[in-house]
């Protein structure tokens, strides 16, 4: 590898070796109802037009890694919603408080 | 398991929600609607299609040409949903569907993507060493079958129309479909056995 390849970013995770020796959990629990609401948040805040799929991922993806790897799955969600809720001036810094 | 949402994380959600409500952004009864149809979708829907492909060659064009018109077929609302791709296996070619860098799955036909599908073991290992993973679902394939992996993405969705059993000459769709489950529709199993 040279030099100036660049180090994939946090989710980037197809192929990375940190992961090779762990059998995949056939964890079959359905979402609790904490993700099923974020998940229809999200959706209702797309339809509305005040979000989309991409600005979710960029909120995803920006998380830094040591959190990205320790929260839930919806939670990574509901911490990007809620990021971009304030960026866009929907809602005041305060929520996070 | 998935761990449990932090106490935290509900106090946030719960923050959110009246903060946007007194924004009149959006109402929770809004939100329990939603919620309430996207409970719905199941792979049930799915393996219909598939069922239907097994035994309808114009309908097996339309799915493998056109997933998303495939679906509208059968009744599926795909407003706003990205493009459906279907991919055939053969008895020399399974396919396997993963989205490496999140989640991306067909949900309006299989439902909500289950915990494995989102774990970060299954998303760097399937495009890796795809024939150990199958190995753990009890699926071990002869070298003579191809794997191709597939990445799903947030443009772009996939799901695999499994090979239909043997032994299953005459049988009717509604009988068909319950051959085929999730699993085979992600391509970490085959179509039941008859």
């Amino acid at each position: 590898m040279s030099d100036d390849t660049p180090i994939p970013a946090t989710h980037d995770i197809g192929g990375l070796a940190r992961f090779h020796c762990t059998p995949v959990e056939h964890d079959e629990v359905p979402p609790d109802g904490f993700g099923r609401k974020v998940d229809a948040l999200r959706q209702v805040l797309a339809q509305k037009g005040l979000m989309t799929v991409d600005e979710l991922r960029r909120g995803i993806e920006g998380i830094p890694e040591a959190e990205y790897f320790a929260l839930g799955y919806y939670e990574r969600w509901l911490r990007s919603i809620t990021a971009l809720m304030i960026e866009k001036g929907h809602v005041q810094k305060d929520v996070l408080e | 398991m998935a761990a449990p949402p932090r106490p935290e994380s509900l106090a946030l959600l719960d923050r959110l929600m009246a903060a946007l409500e007194a924004k009149g952004i959006v109402t929770e009864a809004e939100i329990a609607e939603r919620q309430a149809n996207t409970d719905k979708a199941s792979p049930e829907t799915g393996a219909r299609m598939v069922a239907k492909a097994w035994t309808d060659p114009a309908y097996r064009q339309l799915l493998l040409t056109d997933g998303k018109a495939a679906a509208e077929a059968m009744g599926v609302s795909m407003a706003g949903a990205p493009p459906l791709g279907v991919l055939e296996n053969t008895p020399t070619r399974h396919h396997l569907v993963v989205c490496t860098l999140c989640s991306c799955y067909p949900r309006a036909v299989l439902g909500y993507p289950p915990n494995w599908y989102k774990s970060f073991a299954y998303r760097s290992r399937a495009v890796r060493e795809p024939r150990a993973v199958l190995a753990e679902w009890g699926l071990n394939l002869p070298d003579s079958v191809e794997v191709r992996v597939v990445d799903s993405t947030a443009d772009y969705r996939w799901m695999v129309l499994p090979m239909r059993p043997a032994g299953t000459e005459g049988w009717d769709e509604a009988r068909l479909a319950s051959l085929v489950t999730r699993d085979a529709l992600v391509g970490v199993a085959v179509a039941k056995p008859a």
